[in-house]
């Protein structure tokens, strides 16, 4: 997510972009674009990502306000998940009424 | 890339049965039977149509790429708008003509938009030797402003069509004028250069704005049949609109010109017929074609 000084001096700053596609559902991050400001990031994600009726809300986060992990850790914060099968909740027969699981 | 053949003209006696052009074969031009009514709605039509022309020329040439959908995007918003307004201007002119055919087999002198919509907007465009970004944004503000005023006094119209379109129209239109607007301030209130640029088209587009503003015959006809405003009812609201703008923007309102531009009479300026010879070839060239 960052750029070089050289980069930055010249170009807008980049912005996330998260579109929440109907009401009850969470927002999802769906891409990035460039904005010099809050508002401008917004009505550009309007332009970039909602023009086919994709969202009912956005959000625009600064990609440089992310704290992201690292990916040389990878193996460290996800691996010795992968034994734990007995946290998963597919033990339990759910009713039908349940949607979303 | 479409295969040679696929763009189909139908050959004479297949035609669709148009008026103004029964071979089909010939792309001749339509004549219409200009009434008050059909006036005033060919001119919000047309003033749509053609800015959404002159905005589709930044196609591919925006500033970034973000703002170039929004720029193509304000024009199909447009194009709608033109097209809703143009097939009930066939409807009220009474010969049966439809969207296509007003757009594009019209003449220049049957044209109703204000000229200020045909005024170059784009530097290095191939018959517009003027105008830039800052024309663009600033015009299309101005436009907004006006035709959002407008929309919002043909929702309650007595022709219940244009009620329809101008409750559609009316969202798009004030999105048009909130990020133009936006853009006005950036540029106004950016720095010296961008400053002294939207300064210099806010002198190119000044001339032409009295145009917005004039009322005739058409015009009150219009408002004392109830089908929507007279121009000279949106003055006061524009002014003001546009004034709180222009404040963050640092820039003042112009003082008034004598100049009265006449493109809602159909008397143009030089621009408009290269752009319809732009936008009009294909239609003359494949008269009724589909692809």
């Amino acid at each position: 997510m960052n750029t070089t000084p050289s980069a930055s001096a010249n170009e807008w700053p980049l912005w996330e972009v998260f579109v929440r596609p109907k009401a009850g559902l969470d927002h999802k991050h769906c891409g990035s674009l460039h904005a010099a400001d809050p508002k401008m990031a917004l009505q550009l994600a309007r332009e970039v990502y909602t023009r086919r009726q994709e969202g009912t809300s956005v959000w625009v986060v600064k990609s440089s306000d992310i704290t992201a992990s690292d990916p040389g850790d990878k193996a460290m914060l996800f691996d010795p998940m992968e034994d734990k099968v007995y946290r998963h909740p597919t033990f339990y027969p759910l009713p039908d009424e349940v949607n979303h699981m | 890339m479409a295969p040679p053949g696929s763009l189909r003209s139908p050959p004479p006696g297949e035609a669709p049965n148009r008026p103004g052009n029964p071979s089909g074969a010939a792309a001749a031009s339509i004549t219409i039977q200009m009434t008050p009514p059909v006036e005033y709605v060919l001119r919000i039509a047309d003033t749509c149509l053609i800015h959404a022309q002159r905005l589709a020329e930044w196609c591919g040439h925006g500033p970034v790429l973000e703002e170039d959908i929004a720029l193509t995007n304000q024009a199909l918003d447009l194009i709608g708008q033109a097209r809703g307004l143009l097939t009930l201007a066939g409807r009220l002119e009474g010969q049966g003509f439809d969207e296509d055919q007003l757009a594009f087999l019209r003449d220049e002198h049957d044209f109703r938009n204000l000229t200020l919509v045909e005024q170059p907007m784009r530097r290095s465009s191939a018959h517009s030797p003027g105008g830039d970004f800052a024309d663009t944004v600033l015009r299309s503000f101005l436009l907004a402003t006006w035709l959002k005023l407008t929309w919002q006094r043909l929702a309650s119209s007595s022709e219940p069509e244009l009620a329809a379109i101008a409750g559609k129209a009316l969202k798009e239109a004030r999105y048009h004028q909130q990020h133009c607007g936006d853009w006005v301030v950036r540029l106004g209130d950016g720095t010296d250069e961008s400053a002294r640029r939207l300064a210099a088209a806010l002198d190119r587009a000044w001339p032409y704005v009295n145009e917005m503003f004039q009322r005739d015959a058409v015009d009150e006809v219009a408002q004392a049949s109830g089908l929507g405003p007279a121009r000279d009812e949106l003055a006061v609201d524009w002014q003001r609109e546009v004034a709180e703008v222009f404040a963050d923007a640092k820039l003042s309102l112009p003082p008034a010109t004598p100049f009265v531009s006449t493109g809602t009479l159909g008397r143009h300026s030089e621009h408009l017929g290269f752009i319809l010879a732009e936008m009009q070839t294909l239609q003359r060239s494949f008269p009724a074609g589909r692809w």
